[in-house]
């Protein structure tokens, strides 16, 4: 379970919310909804434990983030805006790396598995240069089938997604859930999932 | 043990695999060493104990600038498409991860130093016990370089100008392993033997090894912010 006390973020002068509370049990997802700039994603990377909030505290199972970064990284998956594709590298490349770096075992059959699963057939291979932005978006999400967490963070993660694809994600998201996996995610496009928990800043 | 250095191992595979996909970096950065070096014999003309005078000199001054080349893409690229930001979020320790791009850095920029060094040095006229000497100074100092830069680039990360302002943070640390590399030659060559400059150059080395990885680490996460 996540729990947040008294979150206060400011950047620069000014401040983007205070005294922010919530939980968030296993088995449940949560909507982080605001206008541009209401600071979503800088409450995402307080979340993740990328930025420290002013004040207030943010804890993983009863633990605070940096008391075991490592542990609660272990539970964590992240997906921010960049997706930390490389564009010289082919999508295949891109995963397997990724996942090697994270210490899971980088099986390129699962890999192939998962890009297929998001409808990147023949462009394993490609240099990720020429995919479109829904592609590369694609192969980003992709990770969230190889790489086991029972928290997933995903910023905006509808972006430039078709409807098949919003479909495959929402249907990836609710099986999470039921696993007793939690979510949180920021998106302004509509998409149906079972009805969760919602935060506006 | 190989569980412990399987993030490192992976971080160098994967800055290795990039370098590949980047050869004209890889190639640049050589080539300006060889031309910088290059150039001093020709400005100064051919008078052969003036050459091999500041022969030393003139290569590890070259292979200060040919580091600096490449260390503000150490993680400029990385900061930007977000995957610093995943390997900070990785469950392997970042340290070990910055550890490995430092490894890959110096593979990539320092190594192919090295090992043309003892050609370059043939022009100075150096006699090849001299040779022998400032190859193996710049095969304990090119790390350090790596190392130190590293340092540097995390601190100047998303700073404007910082190509700048990374050459004057980083060429001042770099004086001790200049003093010792280029001075180890020297030493030998006036009969005080060469042994004392590479054990502290060794000793310099081992530092930075231990420490940099985990204060780039520190800087790292505070650009992130």
């Amino acid at each position: 379970m996540l729990s947040v006390s008294q979150l206060t973020c400011q950047r620069g002068e000014r401040v983007l919310f205070r005294d922010l509370s919530f939980a968030l049990p296993a088995g449940q997802w949560l909507q982080v909804a605001g206008a541009n700039g209401a600071g979503k994603t800088s409450l995402l990377r307080i979340l993740a434990g990328l930025s420290e909030p002013v004040s207030g505290q943010v804890t993983w199972n009863g633990q605070g983030l940096r008391e075991d970064r490592e542990a609660f990284h272990a539970d964590l998956l992240y997906l921010g805006h960049q997706g930390a594709l490389k564009e010289e590298l082919t999508p295949l490349e891109n995963l397997t790396l990724s996942l090697g770096m994270e210490g899971f075992p980088p099986d390129e059959a699962r890999v192939t598995e998962a890009l297929h699963r998001f409808g990147l057939q023949g462009r394993e291979m490609l240099p990720s240069r020429y995919l479109s932005a829904g592609q590369r978006r694609r192969v980003l999400l992709s990770r969230l089938l190889l790489r086991p967490a029972p928290l997933w963070i995903l910023d905006e993660p509808f972006t430039a997604l078709d409807v098949h694809a919003v479909a495959t994600l929402c249907q990836l998201i609710e099986n999470h859930l039921a696993a007793g996996g939690s979510a949180i995610l920021t998106s302004h496009q509509t998409f149906s999932l079972p009805p969760g928990l919602s935060v506006t800043l | 043990m190989s569980g412990l250095l399987t993030p490192f191992r992976q971080a160098v595979r994967r800055d290795l695999l990039l370098a590949a996909r980047h050869k004209t970096e890889v190639i640049t950065a050589l080539f300006f060493f060889v031309i910088v070096v290059n150039l001093l014999p020709l400005g100064i003309g051919p008078d052969a104990d003036l050459l091999r005078k500041i022969a030393p000199g003139a290569l590890w001054i070259g292979a200060l600038l040919a580091t600096l080349l490449g260390l503000q893409r150490l993680f400029a690229p990385d900061h930007q498409d977000g995957t610093l930001e995943q390997m900070a979020l990785s469950p392997q320790s970042f340290t070990l991860l910055i550890a490995g791009k430092i490894m890959a850095h110096w593979l990539v920029s320092g190594l192919p130093v090295v090992l043309i060094a003892p050609l370059l040095g043939v022009q100075f006229d150096l006699p090849a016990r001299s040779l022998g000497i400032l190859t193996l100074s710049l095969l304990l100092g090119t790390p350090i370089l790596s190392l130190i830069g590293a340092v540097g680039a995390a601190l100047t990360l998303g700073v404007r100008g910082s190509g700048v302002l990374l050459s004057l943070l980083i060429l001042p640390l770099y004086i001790p392993a200049l003093i010792f590399g280029a001075g180890a030659v020297e030493a030998d060559l006036a009969g005080l033997g060469f042994e004392g400059h590479l054990s502290l150059l060794g000793a310099l080395l081992l530092a930075c090894t231990v420490f940099a990885p985990w204060v780039s680490t520190v800087a790292l996460r505070v650009a992130l912010e």
